[in-house]
């Protein structure tokens, strides 16, 4: 007997454990799971093990005190060799796990998995996800910067318009009456602790419930799940058709794990750790705060809700849909596992992706936001002046100084809050324009008390020569011929 | 084993239980406390308190301009989140509007723009007015206004917690401007 087996047996007479080992790891998958439809859990585990890793390799460093924790970044990303590295792999490596996660989730509901027996698995991964978007949130808190003061800013207003105790909420989300130091403690307390510990205790019964049911079959279209009948087929599936987990199914695993950790280095190592952004000075206004990449959705969609269901779609929202995640094994635990035959989860999927792509992409260029900078550096186009009398080049001086263009673009720059203007002549006749111009309406301030007769006579000049050449400008029909006569040479 | 044996280790076994579900709850009733301090601290308006914002004079009338204070409430670790801008418009003589930032939408800092007197929202898009009114954008309200008194030629505003639409304990109260 070798000297290393005799430590092994050593250790086998008091820890009793090798059976167990061997059951699991044999323990006994139908034949078509060992799929490559099949390796995102264990996908996502390895980039959670990564993240643990990585944390603790940070953890060294990072400062956790609002006055210190924006220069440990710094010093972290310039002043530890490497150390911008390990942060790029963190920051990456939320990225991916949230990624494979809601991608994981998504085979899980394809392939019909949730079903019958496996409800309780089901549940546990709900709040596995909702874990992993508490630690992408809280890590992107945890660097403190400028998008994680405003962002915390956007949390406790969330929070302030719950009723009746909303005060109460937003002063324990804060850990005090304002963003300070005792909120990022808590935020590190539950990054580090709270939401680590549970993720670790979460993932284990996941896992446990994994190898006590077996891993999903392949779904087979008309092959229907009935509680009476599943586990008696299951077993007969697994032991006519099975094979042993190790190795016959975890080398798929293992590849796609190492692909995916492959993948988070590469991407770490190319284009380098998130932030910090500027420092977390509140006085410091002029800033464009942002989320990371996967609450973009919400961004937006805060952004384009209409005001009077803003309250009630965040705050019950969020209720409803986890509510619905939660009790879907309940309602729709038997029948079609196969996604073939599941036309209302394939549309939900698809819906949903849908929605959630289209908004994170209009969050990429905020159309609904003032362009701040538009009005002083970018300039009029050229030909909107070639031939303007002096009093529509007044004009177009005041639609630049009155910050017009940060809402209303014009030769392809400028704000997409409002519409764009370089045809806005033949929409509106000049009397319109006016009225808009003083009175706004329809999303636009007035500005009526901010222009003085003169610079509205010019504005609006302005802006009724704003038509293609081929295109006349918009005339009142109502109006008596001579006049429009004039008016239509004026614009020549 | 006679039946009273049995019966007497059962009755150690719940006065085991019931003992550690005493300790239990003395050990709780500290941490609950710990863990609401920031409500507690926070009551018959302690998170309120009087800041001078300067002398008068630096606030020319018919103007609004940035101001920055230190947060009343704060620690010695806070760095620089305890520098609280606000913006500060001097109508005329000791007549002030002092509001905050924080956009009453979700909280981003608004930026005044003198050109064309109007708040803008870098986040969603929300516009005030130079009174602080909606002008348009998802903001639910005004601009949330600091209260404000002159006291020895200084400006003193009331402040000390993040305006959101539940804590404006500290600010004045202001119906929601025209919706226009």
């Amino acid at each position: 007997m070798s000297r290393l087996a005799k430590i092994g047996d050593w250790f086998e007479q008091r820890l009793k454990i090798d059976a167990v080992v061997r059951q699991t790891m044999s323990h006994p998958v139908p034949r078509r799971s060992a799929s490559w439809f099949y390796v995102f859990g264990s996908a996502a585990l390895t980039v959670f093990l990564l993240q643990i890793f990585t944390g603790i390799m940070l953890a060294l460093i990072y400062v956790p005190s609002a006055g210190e924790a924006w220069n440990s970044l710094q010093f972290l990303n310039h002043g530890v060799p490497l150390g911008w590295f390990l942060r790029a792999v963190h920051g990456w490596g939320s990225n991916f796990m949230v990624a494979i996660v809601l991608i994981h989730m998504v085979q899980v509901i394809l392939f019909g998995a949730y079903k019958f027996p496996r409800e309780l698995t089901w549940i546990v991964g709900i709040f596995l996800l909702l874990m992993t978007l508490g630690m992408a949130f809280t890590g992107q808190v945890l660097r403190f910067d400028q998008d994680a003061y405003w962002g915390l800013g956007i949390g406790a207003s969330i929070c302030g318009r719950v009723p009746m105790i909303g005060s109460w909420v937003v002063h324990l989300l804060l850990g005090g009456p304002i963003i300070a130091g005792d909120t990022l403690s808590r935020f590190f307390a539950f990054h580090v602790f709270v939401i680590p510990g549970l993720l670790i205790a979460l993932v284990g019964l996941h896992l446990l419930l994994v190898l006590k049911l077996g891993i999903n079959e392949w779904p087979m279209p008309g092959r229907l799940v009935r509680r009476s009948t599943y586990i008696q087929q299951y077993e007969d599936t697994v032991h006519k058709d099975g094979m042993p987990f190790v190795p016959a199914a975890i080398w798929k695993d293992m590849i796609f794990a190492s692909i995916v950790i492959a993948s988070v280095l590469a991407c770490a190592a190319f284009f380098g750790p998130f932030g910090p952004t500027g420092q977390p000075d509140p006085t410091i206004v002029q800033t464009v705060p942002k989320p990371d990449f996967f609450f973009q959705w919400l961004y937006a969609l805060l952004a384009l809700l209409p005001p009077a269901v803003e309250t009630p779609a965040l705050l019950i929202g969020p209720v409803v849909i986890l509510g619905f995640l939660i009790l879907l094994p309940f309602f729709a635990g038997e029948g079609e596992k196969s996604w073939k035959r599941r036309p209302i989860a394939v549309i939900t999927i698809a819906l949903t992706a849908v929605a959630l792509g289209t908004l994170t992409h209009l969050a990429s260029y905020t159309p609904w936001s003032p362009v701040m900078g538009a009005w002083s550096g970018d300039p009029v186009p050229v030909q909107y002046l070639i031939g303007r009398s002096p009093l529509e080049r007044q004009g177009a001086a005041i639609f630049q100084g009155k910050q017009c263009r940060n809402c209303h673009s014009i030769g392809g720059s400028g704000g997409l809050r409002g519409p764009t203007l370089d045809s806005v002549a033949v929409r509106k006749t000049h009397a319109q324009l006016v009225r808009q111009v003083l009175q706004g309406g329809g999303n636009m301030p007035a500005y009526g008390k901010n222009l003085n007769p003169a610079e509205v006579a010019a504005l609006v000049s302005f802006l009724d020569t704003l038509h293609p050449a081929n295109q006349p400008a918009a005339r009142d029909a109502a109006a008596t011929p001579q006049r429009d006569a004039e008016h239509v040479t004026e614009n020549k | 084993m006679t039946e009273q044996n049995t019966s007497r280790r059962q009755f150690f076994f719940k006065l085991g239980i019931f003992l550690n579900g005493l300790a239990a709850l003395v050990l709780a009733t500290p941490v609950v406390g710990y863990l609401l301090a920031p409500i507690i601290r926070g009551h018959g308006g302690n998170y309120r308190k009087w800041i001078d914002l300067g002398e008068l004079d630096e606030f020319p009338e018919g103007q609004t301009r940035l101001a920055k204070y230190k947060n009343p409430i704060s620690n010695r670790w806070d760095g620089e989140t305890d520098d609280i801008p606000c913006w500060v418009r001097r109508l005329q003589g000791e007549s002030f509007q002092v509001f905050a930032v924080n956009c009453a939408h979700l909280g981003c800092p608004v930026r005044w723009f003198p050109q064309s007197g109007l708040f803008m929202c870098p986040c969603h898009g929300g516009v005030y007015y130079r009174d602080g009114k909606r002008a348009s954008g998802p903001p639910p309200r005004a601009l949330f206004e600091y209260a404000y008194k002159v006291e020895n030629g200084h400006l003193m505003i009331e402040g000390g917690q993040l305006p959101t639409l539940s804590t404006t304990a500290g600010l004045q109260k202001r119906s929601t401007g025209c919706q226009g």
